[in-house]
């Protein structure tokens, strides 16, 4: 009986119990780093090699599931002038369990990362997405969001990180690819590497957008 | 180790050697999103050091006093949180009452630095490199002020941007990640002032 009105009131509202169009909005559409221009600390700075920033990918993945799949669940007790407190609490548990999974099964990999773990807490994304789509939308959806977003996120910072380790060290994911001949541009692999591939791929997003509206 | 360093030391490496903005990468998104004009900019530097210096004096005494003691180090992550969340609430309410010509200069900043990447993050490295009291309040301070310095600047730099001749597609946010790039080069140079 209350399943019944549950679904009949969804339909009342227009809306999809799980919609997929959520998902691929985060992957391109939304991207979250290209066209919000949030959590760019972590992107940038753990792009030095392929490994950690896949690392850092996955951490935020599942951060942002977690913590969008639970706000979703309470978005309905939660008092409406204490919620941005709560969202922090649940944002901050999860990446403190993200945090001693990751010290205990790659300690490599955790040391790289550094005081950027404990920092995902702070990144814009995660409490845009809680506070912006999570607390106003049903418990599938929320999830399909995280996944998106994440993946979205994920799939920057490992061009990035492709583009600098490539050049800046020669190697893809610690192999080596050109051979001992290869001078490696230093410059990519040190901090201003990071804003310059960042600036060009920002130009280029800009420049399909207007090729686009062209046609 | 940063923690045998005099506090000069200290100073100069939280400041210009690992510049938070520009070699640490943290605190970008207001980086980004203020400095398009000098005057915010100016603001938003000052009310970073403000409330870096406080809130991060705040959660060591919080983690050496509090933690510490208690063995619950793995609760850091929300406990720093929650405490500058609530000290900067804290702070707006008392400068509100009492010094209301800062408030208005300060106007949104203030609660806008809650999510400001820098303040946690100094927290996190004061307890990371194990500094003292005293360290960590000229530590922090280094930090905030490297974050203030870089933001000024480069709200001159991008003020002038504005008007150069520069391609189609590298306007607006582009072009500013370039020229951060060229800062943080510029910035590469205090490298060898000191060894660690």
């Amino acid at each position: 009986m209350e399943l019944e009105n549950f679904w009949r009131k969804l339909k009342m509202e227009n809306k999809r119990l799980i919609d997929f169009k959520v998902f691929l909005n985060g992957i391109w559409r939304e991207n979250p780093i290209l066209f919000i221009m949030l959590g760019l600390c972590p992107t940038l700075a753990v792009s030095g090699s392929v490994r950690d920033a896949l690392g850092m990918g996955i951490a935020v993945i599942f951060v942002l599931t977690g913590s969008n799949f639970v706000v979703s669940l309470i978005r309905k007790i939660v008092p409406n002038h204490v919620r941005i407190p709560v969202f922090i609490v649940v944002i901050a548990t999860f990446v403190t369990i993200t945090d001693y999974i990751l010290a205990a099964y790659s300690p490599q990999i955790h040391k790289n990362l550094g005081v950027y773990l404990p920092l995902i807490v702070v990144n814009c994304i995660i409490l845009g997405r809680a506070e912006g789509f999570a607390s106003k939308n049903n418990v599938f959806n929320s999830i399909l969001d995280g996944l998106g977003m994440g993946i979205g996120f994920t799939l920057i910072i490992f061009i990035i990180s492709s583009v600098r380790e490539i050049l800046g060290n020669g190697t893809f994911m610690g192999r080596n690819i050109f051979g001992s001949n290869f001078e490696p541009f230093l410059i990519m692999i040190m901090p201003p590497g990071a804003f310059f591939v960042i600036g060009f791929l920002i130009a280029l997003k800009q420049k399909i957008e207007k090729g686009s509206k062209k046609c | 180790m940063l923690n045998q360093a005099n506090l000069f030391f200290i100073f100069l490496s939280a400041f210009l050697i690992n510049n938070i903005l520009l070699i640490r990468f943290l605190g970008l998104c207001s980086f980004i999103g203020i400095s398009t004009d000098v005057k915010s900019s100016i603001g938003m530097g000052i009310a970073v050091v403000f409330v870096t210096v406080m809130a991060c004096s705040l959660s060591w005494a919080v983690y050496n006093f509090l933690l510490v003691p208690f063995h619950l180090e793995y609760l850091r992550t929300t406990t720093f949180i929650l405490t500058i969340a609530s000290f900067v609430q804290f702070e707006e309410m008392i400068i509100r009452k009492k010094l209301p010509a800062l408030y208005r200069a300060f106007g949104i900043y203030l609660p806008l630095i809650t999510t400001n990447c820098v303040i946690l993050a100094s927290a996190f490295l004061g307890i990371d490199y194990k500094l003292s009291f005293i360290q960590n309040l000229i530590f922090s301070f280094g930090i905030s002020f490297g974050y203030c310095f870089g933001i000024i600047i480069f709200a001159t730099i991008r003020e002038e941007i504005e008007i150069a001749p520069i391609p189609e597609s590298f306007k607006g946010v582009p072009i500013a990640f370039i020229l951060a790039a060229l800062m943080s080069l510029a910035f590469l140079g205090f490298k060898g002032l000191f060894k660690l």
